[in-house]
């Protein structure tokens, strides 16, 4: 399955639910998906990874820049990822000490309306 | 020793140093180790991956150079193990001058999008032997099978 990324709004947040295998076929979609919201002076996104079936180490690193991109412009990244098989990868490589990985985007929306 | 109760088999293929092609590669590997029903289902999801980040490796090597040959693939079971070859034509690969990534908590660390995919490779597979040389570099892992 190719990636897929579907943009939608959720109370002040912009949410990308990926689909698919996030690879290195799969890396610049989601990148060039990351690099247009952040032009946009979004104040927080939430990339919801519920549906990823697999993520190697190049996708890794497009959710670690968009956390640099992010953060150069002010604004937040909330990761979404119940699935064991991915969140393994996530903590294999401790970036679960540099995300906060939600069970889900209520959660993720939640989390950050309660700061 | 019982290994001439055990799935004995190999699949041995080229592909295009394509990114389009890693899915092809993974699931083409997957199903070979998976032939072993004593492999637990997350240690083929291991397989999978680490066959992924090693061709990822091999496709970005030759991009590097333009080289456009095939990348070579092979996946060996051998009674107790599970052998998996990624061969490629690109310039070679010094893994001793890879540049340990700072620290995961501190800002600098964001400034690397790569880097990770050696680490994993040696965290999932049980050994790792990897020779280069200018006209390429072939990488093995195997995963040992244990009894259940």
């Amino acid at each position: 399955m190719q990636l897929d990324v579907q943009r939608y709004a959720r109370d002040t947040c912009v949410v990308l639910a990926v689909l698919g295998e996030l690879d290195l076929a799969g890396a610049p979609r989601l990148r060039q998906s990351v690099v247009s919201e952040t032009a946009t002076g979004i104040r927080h996104l939430v990339l919801d990874l519920t549906a990823v079936d697999f993520i190697d180490s190049t996708g890794l690193g497009v959710v670690v820049g968009a956390l640099r991109r992010l953060r150069a412009h002010d604004a937040e990244l909330s990761v979404v990822c119940p699935e064991q098989r991915i969140r393994r990868v996530f903590e294999m490589c401790d970036l679960d000490r540099v995300f906060t990985l939600h069970e889900t985007v209520d959660d993720a929306v939640s989390a950050r309306e309660s700061v | 020793m019982s290994s001439n109760a055990r799935p004995v088999g190999s699949v041995e293929f080229a592909v295009p140093p394509m990114p389009e092609y890693l899915q092809f590669v993974r699931a083409i590997v997957g199903a070979t180790a998976a032939l072993d029903d004593r492999l637990q289902p997350g240690r083929v999801a291991d397989v999978r991956l680490v066959v992924s980040e090693a061709a990822t490796n091999a496709i970005r090597a030759q991009a590097a150079i333009q080289v456009t040959t095939p990348i070579l693939v092979r996946c060996d079971l051998t009674g107790d193990r599970i052998v998996v070859e990624v061969a490629d034509h690109g310039p070679g690969f010094d893994p001793s001058a890879v540049p340990a990534l700072p620290e995961v908590e501190t800002p600098e660390r964001l400034r690397h999008e790569s880097g990770l995919g050696v680490s994993l490779m040696r965290q999932l597979a049980d050994s790792a032997e990897l020779e280069s040389g200018s006209d390429g570099t072939v990488v093995k892992f195997t995963f040992v099978v244990a009894d259940a």
